[in-house]
């Protein structure tokens, strides 16, 4: 089923405020297999100019994911969610995640694709400090194979 | 907080990097992720959806991918953009060794602000696994 070009620029509602916890973020980078103390040492991080600890390039997919769940979940999307791999991922950063940082994400159909019997949607999270300070966006294009 | 490199040009290349990633791995960055998704960690599952084996998150092979940069530019949060295609999956045996992930890297372009575009090739048994990956890195 393809689909819909209308449902480009739909935006969801703001998720609940995401709290960085210094754990976390040495969970993830440990994960990584990433030693970089700058992940673990609030000193390490102060002294490469940091508030707090700073999480891998790639930490905001722990929020990205929850928040594009909305947009899978949609029943006008209508995704089969069984038939899906991610095809491509973007991070732009306005500036490092910390520790510390409450953050809000807020998901938005960016753009829809038919190729091939495969349906491709990209979605769209901006995550933004509960006061409004842009951190970062993310660009998830996810590819559901067609049914054979 | 490492050095900054210097002496940066178009042409310059990363160090290489070699990973491994078993599937003990792939459980510890699942609950470090959040994704859960069961082909990353049921080989039954997996190849009943046409997989050849459990296979490496994407996330978790653009994060390793990304670690050649961060250890070169000498802070991660110099990293301003990243963007990955996943092309190929990384089928991770149940044994030992696991998986290896070879990252290589070269400087690309000269941008703005004292920012460069790096490019990466990211490679799993001699295949390309990232038909894209490509950071955007803040050296001043």
């Amino acid at each position: 089923m393809a689909l819909d070009a209308g449902l480009v620029g739909r935006s969801y509602p703001p998720s609940a405020v995401y709290e960085v916890g210094r754990e976390k973020i040495a969970e993830f980078a440990t994960a990584l297999g990433d030693p970089d103390p700058i992940h673990r040492d609030p000193e390490a991080a102060r002294a490469a100019g940091h508030p707090d600890v700073i999480a891998p390039p790639t930490f905001a997919i722990v929020l990205s994911l929850g928040a594009g769940n909305v947009v899978v979940e949609d029943p006008d999307v209508g995704i089969d969610y069984s038939r899906v791999v991610h095809g491509e991922q973007r991070f732009t950063h306005h500036r490092p995640i910390r520790a510390g940082d409450r953050l809000v994400a807020t998901a938005s159909i960016a753009a829809v694709r038919s190729v091939a019997g495969n349906d491709m949607l990209t979605t769209r999270v901006d995550l933004a400090t509960e006061d409004g300070e842009p951190v970062c966006t993310t660009t998830s294009m996810l590819v559901a194979r067609g049914a054979a | 907080m490492s050095p900054r490199p210097t002496g940066v040009e178009v042409g310059t290349q990363l160090p290489e990097q070699v990973s491994r990633v078993t599937r003990a791995d792939l459980v510890r960055y699942a609950g470090a992720s959040g994704d859960f998704n069961v082909i990353h960690w049921n080989e039954r599952v997996a190849r009943e959806v046409g997989l050849p084996g459990v296979i490496a998150h994407g996330m978790l092979t653009a994060g390793l991918a990304v670690r050649a940069v961060t250890s070169w530019a000498g802070d991660p949060g110099a990293v301003v953009d990243y963007q990955v295609r996943f092309s190929r999956p990384v089928v991770v045996p149940d044994d030992t060794d696991g998986a290896e992930v070879t990252v290589r890297g070269r400087v690309a372009a000269l941008l703005d602000d004292g920012r460069v575009r790096v490019d990466l090739t990211v490679t799993s048994g001699g295949e390309k696994v990232l038909s894209l990956a490509r950071a955007v890195v803040a050296l001043s």
